[in-house]
């Protein structure tokens, strides 16, 4: 309970931040620490306790394997989640890096100000 | 178990605390990348180790590219003012987030029970039981991503390949300026890219 309780905590800083700050790469970086939040709840959800890893031994039997093991669907999801969550902070960067050099700050309130 | 991993949750959140409020780009970024390396070593925790592997080599090229993104900011030259009307919005957001969460961290299944196990015959415990028999593969993380759920996988590729265009479209020169001077160069286009090179460095700070 406790650490689901920590993980929404870590959204709440991560929104915090998304919410409060004006710089494009503060911007950025709060994103990126609720993504990680959201990621670590969905495998938290599938954990299980004293569970193996997702990985089936030589010779071990499948049904006995599924009694034992955390749930791998969380997990592709996951790692579906963090390549998707990487191709966005690509992007984001290069339209903040295009932003600086069109106007020479990372201020959003700079930039609204200077467009008008 | 649950107290190792409290730990590292309290670690990640003082982190990504001092990479909102830290005043330096820097020190905000590095911050960033102990919350990235931290959640690698609770996906190791969680038994998630093709995540946790992601996870780093993805937290690596993070931190590149936004150092790449504040190397050549200049330092602020007046005091910022803070932007009161966000902060408000965010305090009392957040507070409500966290109120509410109380509520919703109690609805949550307990932690270790995974709730695949209480329904029968569910999506995880299906690829957990026929994953080796009908793909072939030990590992049942990579059965789902490359056989269960390959559509998925393709999107996700459309997905990045999509974003790696618009990477490319707004990190080259200024497309309308090398236009232009290839445009004025006329037929012997030998000079062109030298020209774009004067043109872009003779641009307006």
């Amino acid at each position: 309970m406790i650490i689901y309780f920590l993980i929404l905590l870590l959204f709440a800083v991560g929104l915090y931040g998304l919410l409060s700050q004006r710089n494009l790469v503060k911007l950025i970086i709060s994103m990126s620490i609720l993504e990680c939040a959201a990621d670590l709840l969905l495998i938290a959800a599938g954990w299980r306790a004293n569970g193996s890893a997702p990985v089936i031994a030589a010779g071990q039997d499948a049904g006995q394997f599924a009694l034992s093991s955390v749930d791998p669907l969380p997990q592709a999801m996951v790692l579906v989640s963090i390549a998707i969550g990487l191709a966005l902070l690509l992007l984001l960067t290069a339209i903040a890096l295009r932003l600086y050099h069109e106007y020479g700050t990372y201020d959003i309130g700079e930039i609204r100000r200077l467009r008008g | 178990m649950p107290e190792l991993l409290t730990l590292l949750l309290v670690f990640m959140i003082i982190a990504a605390i001092l990479a909102i409020e830290s005043e330096d780009l820097t020190s905000a970024v590095v911050s960033m990348g102990a919350v990235g390396f931290g959640l690698s070593v609770c996906f190791i925790l969680l038994r998630a180790p093709e995540v946790a592997l992601a996870q780093i080599v993805v937290e690596v090229v993070v931190l590149i590219v936004l150092l790449r993104g504040i190397v050549s900011v200049k330092p602020k030259t007046g005091p910022e003012k803070p932007d009161r009307t966000g902060l408000y919005l965010g305090v009392v957001l957040v507070g409500l987030l966290l109120v509410l969460s109380v509520y919703v961290a109690g609805e949550f299944p307990q932690l270790g029970e995974p709730s695949f196990a209480r329904f029968p015959d569910s999506a995880g415990e299906t690829y957990l039981k026929q994953g080796l028999a009908l793909t072939g593969a030990a590992n049942s993380v990579a059965a789902v991503l490359l056989d269960f759920r390959g559509l998925d996988s393709l999107g996700e590729v459309a997905v990045l390949f999509a974003a790696l265009l618009g990477v490319m479209l707004l990190v080259r020169k200024n497309p309308r300026l090398e236009i232009k001077v290839e445009a004025e160069s006329g037929p012997n286009g030998a000079p062109v890219e030298k020209g774009a090179a004067k043109v872009s460095e003779g641009e307006p700070k």
